[in-house]
This record gives structure tokens, sequence and C-alpha cells, in this order.
């Protein structure tokens, strides 16, 4: 098994129309699984571009899609957050669309093993979930997304609403990793999510980290916790050689 | 966490971004993640001309310390402003 990969900006086919994505992809014939990263809100950026190069080392294919490409096509990523920032952030449809074609884009690939699974982090933990309920996937991964279960506070912009029962429509394993300092989500809002999963009789796997707030996997943050995202990371990993293995 | 609490201004004035200089139109307000400044969460200030492109876009991402001190100091020079120039 080789460790080599490439990893390079790509276009990715929706059924809305041609995106950019970011790719790695490891380049050996054996089979085996992909992950959709969902980047943050700040956008698609350097950071979460490494995110996709590690699953690519740890032996995944992965693919980033940027998911505000369609607000300002050809624009620094910077920019093209703050334009999708101030229409309100990213729709749930076209999230869903925009997954749906990542997840397409690896199983097309001659080495998957026909298995993908997602990850987001903080707006895309949300929408991790959100992918595991209506996109075909094997896993779902939420880093600390707000608004899985609780309320939007009136008067923000914000067009999304928050999931709550419709998590009991998860068609896959999820696990879910929280700062326990971290107000969105609140551990109220965390053991509400947990409760519905459990009595939906949902498979899931919750760990929620002491002194760590949100983003505590973010490396370029003050947020950032070395040991919560050591830990992160491994049961990232375990999780998906158990769903998204050979 | 991603706020999303935004207040929008519309601007009458000019500013120079990484293209040059532009007209603005608007102005868009909002303590969120920052991209570049070291802290969770700034106050971040677009100064935007949509017509003209997501690119045409003067950014800053402050402080709330620094925020509020420019929010006074823009108002006491206001102030400051002889009869007759505004």
């Amino acid at each position: 098994m080789s460790d080599a990969f490439l990893s390079q900006t790509i276009t990715i086919g929706t059924e809305d129309g041609d995106i950019e994505a970011y790719a790695a992809l490891v380049q050996d014939s054996d089979p085996r699984g992909g992950v959709v990263v969902i980047h943050h809100m700040p956008g698609y950026d350097a950071e979460s571009k490494e995110i996709v190069r590690r699953f690519a080392s740890l032996g995944y294919n992965a693919v980033m899609p940027n998911l505000y490409w369609r607000d300002a096509p050809g624009a620094a990523p910077d920019d093209a957050a703050a334009a999708g920032r101030a229409k309100g952030g990213v729709p749930d449809e076209r999230l869903v669309i925009d997954v749906t074609a990542g997840a397409a884009y690896l199983r097309s690939l001659e080495n998957s093993n026909g298995k993908v699974g997602s990850i987001g982090y903080c707006s895309g933990g949300r929408q991790s979930v959100l992918a595991g309920i209506e996109v075909d996937l094997d896993a779902a991964v939420d880093c600390y997304g707000a608004f899985v279960t609780g309320v939007v506070p009136e008067g923000w912009p914000l067009k999304i609403q928050p999931l709550n029962e419709r998590v009991t429509g998860l068609r896959c394993p999820v696990l879910g990793l929280f700062g326990k300092d971290d107000q969105y989500p609140t551990q109220e809002q965390v053991a509400e999510f947990e409760k519905l999963l459990k009595d939906a009789g949902k498979e899931y796997e919750f760990h929620s980290y002491e002194g760590a707030g949100h983003a505590f996997f973010a490396v370029d943050r003050p947020s950032f916790r070395p040991e919560a995202a050591k830990d992160g990371w491994a049961k990232v990993a375990a999780f998906y050689a158990k769903y998204l293995g050979a | 966490m991603c706020t999303y609490i935004t207040e929008k201004v519309d601007a009458s004035g000019s500013g120079k971004g990484a293209g040059g200089w532009f007209t603005l139109t608007e102005t868009s307000v909002y303590f969120d993640h920052p991209v570049h400044a070291p802290a969770e969460h700034t106050l971040n200030i677009d100064f935007l001309n949509p017509q003209e492109g997501a690119g045409a876009r003067v950014a800053v991402e402050l402080t709330a310390e620094t925020a509020r001190e420019l929010a006074a100091a823009i108002l006491r020079t206001l102030d400051q402003v002889p009869p007759g120039l505004l």
C-alpha cells in the first residue's frame, strides 16, 4: 500500500452545475473509502484544505466542495465567504446537492470501495448531520455543529433552521465531537441531540471534551486544544475505519 | 460559533481594495469568526460594492475593544467638524 496522494483543485458536476472542489486522492489501486469534508463558515480556506490532505494521509480519498462557489465564482475564498455570509449562509438544499455530488465523485473513483462518509466543522457540523439524513452516506461526523437542536436567536439573518426531530431520519451512524465549554452547541443541546438519536434507536457515538470549547480542532485559532484535537482525530480515524473500511 | 449577527448600512463613499479604489454601495457589520485575526470572534466590517463582484471589498477584523474605541472616535471626530462642513 502506497502513502502517496495527489491533492489539487478540481471541478465536480452537481445537478445544479459545476462547482470548484479540493481533492486529495490516494495514488494506489487498493479499494478504500472516501470522505466529503464540509468546511466551516469562514470558508474554503488553507486550513480546511489541510484537513482534506490529512484524510488522504489516513488512507481515504477526500474531497471538499467549495460551498460558496455559486455566491462568487472565481473570487478569493474569503471574499466568497463574505458574499455567502451576507446572503444568510449556505441554503440547506444547496448543501445537499453539493455533498451528493462530492459523494458521487468519490464513489466514481477506480479505487473506491463504495463507502463514503462526511465530516463537518462548526456550521459544517450541522451540515454533516443534514447530509447524513438527506444523502446516501455510510458515516457522518459532526464536529461541534450548532443548531442541530436548539433555537436560532430571533433577528439573526441565518436562513437555516435547527434539525431537531429530523435527526431521527439519519441514514448512517453519527460521531459527535463537542467541547464542554461550547455555548453553540451547549451541553444541553448536545444531550437533546443524543436523546433524539437514542430514542430513535440510531447508531451514534458522542464525546465531549473537558477544557475545550468551540473549534478545538482549529489549529490556527486560540480555541485550539491539542489534547482534545488529538483524541478527536483518533476517534474520527477509528469511526471511519469501522464504517468506511473495505 | 457562527453568530450571523449582522447589521447592513447603505454606504456612500469609496474604498481601496485589492484591485484599487472603487465606489462603495453598502457596508456589512458583523460579529463572527475572523479569517485572519488571532481571536475566536471579531467585529468585522466589509465595505462593499456587490455590483462590482465579491472582490470589491475592504475588510477589517477588529477586537471588540478596538471596534468600540473606533466607533467612539468616529463620532468624536464628526462632533469636532466645524459648522458648515457637514
